[in-house]
């Protein structure tokens, strides 16, 4: 389709804007505080056991009207020791 | 007679509510309902002009709440529909003249006497809204196919579920079916992705509105017209028919539907 170069129709851009604007709206939740609750949620759960801290998602998610949000958080198997050791990040 | 009570809001402002409620009272009317319209804009009121009706207006809202005059006194009666009365807003006087009670007991007065009370609700999300919310059984929210629209609707329909006055009901006025097929219009079928609410009616954008304000004479009054007949459609579901969304209005959405696959 000769349409691939044009630019973007304005109503996609409508859209997408206002599903962003609306999750804030309704939830009340900035991405900065998504962010720090994000920092938090990873802090405790390395307590007790072993994650990837950079491959850790967090977002909202709607289904018609109600919001949840939706952590994705990738355990370390066992075996990959590296991860382990204090101060190094992801492995 | 046991009326239902009908607000319609919108939180944004100009995007057709009071058009919406003289017309959707006008189609009522005409279908031998027994109508009352009040206009909840306190100070800014407009009903009265739209419905053509300005010059008869003697008492209003905050005369009858603050017991100046009787209810009957403040009904005007619209002589081309015998059946539909407008209760005028006070001009002079600002949205904290009246509490949610004093709607609630006012609306209690009149359930007996009418089939439907339509108030029509201030732009905003303050005192006047929650007023003209109070003694809602069921509350449509407008809006247009536009960003700011869509979004204070959004706003308004979570705060109606929050007091427990949901499902709101959707009105999306003003589309208009080339724009949306151009793809420089938000769809129905978008703007009910976005809300997640139930519809209950497709106004097209249409000259006639201005037309007929200009002459105080209300669209649904002849239903000619394609927003007439949308507005008149409106009323048919409030009334508990199943009326199919008008031709124009459903054809974008088929299509979306079937290009989707």
């Amino acid at each position: 389709m000769g349409f691939l170069f044009r630019r973007k129709k304005s109503a996609n851009s409508a859209k997408e804007r206002l599903q962003l604007v609306l999750i804030h709206d309704r939830t009340d939740l900035t991405p900065a505080e998504l962010e720090s609750l994000k920092d938090d949620l990873i802090q405790t759960i390395s307590r007790h056991i072993d994650i990837d801290p950079m491959a850790v998602t967090i977002n909202v998610a709607h289904d018609g009207r109600s919001q949840r949000l939706v952590a994705d958080i990738p355990l370390r198997t066992v075996g990959h020791r590296r991860g382990r050791e204090p101060g190094r990040a992801a492995g | 007679m046991t009326a239902k009570v009908v607000t319609v809001a919108s939180g944004k402002g100009g995007v057709g509510k009071t058009t919406s409620v003289a017309n959707i009272a006008v189609a009522l009317a005409s279908r031998g309902q027994k109508v009352t319209c009040i206009d909840g804009d306190i100070g800014l009121r407009n009903l009265d002009v739209i419905l053509g009706l300005e010059n008869r207006i003697v008492y209003d809202l905050v005369d009858v709440i603050e017991g100046r005059c009787r209810l009957r006194q403040a009904m005007i009666r619209d002589k081309r529909l015998p059946d539909l009365y407008l209760i005028p807003a006070a001009q002079t006087r600002d949205k904290t003249a009246i509490s949610p009670s004093d709607m609630v007991r006012l609306c209690d007065e009149l359930r007996q006497e009418v089939d439907w009370i339509i108030i029509d609700s201030p732009a905003g999300i303050e005192r006047g809204f929650k007023n003209a919310i109070a003694a809602a059984d069921r509350v449509l929210v407008m809006t247009n196919p536009e960003v700011s629209a869509v979004r204070d609707a959004d706003r308004v329909i979570g705060i109606l579920d929050a007091e427990e006055k949901g499902p709101a009901a959707l009105v999306i006025n003003r589309l208009d079916p080339a724009m949306v097929k151009r793809g420089d219009m938000l769809s129905v079928e978008d703007v009910l992705d976005l809300l997640a609410v139930e519809l209950i009616g497709i106004v097209p954008e249409d000259e006639n509105v201005i037309v007929a304000s200009n002459r105080g004479q209300p669209l649904a009054l002849e239903g000619k017209t394609k927003a007439g007949q949308a507005f008149q459609n409106i009323a048919r579901r409030l009334m508990g028919e199943q009326v199919p969304f008008l031709e124009l209005e459903t054809q974008n959405l088929f299509q979306r539907l079937l290009g989707r696959k």
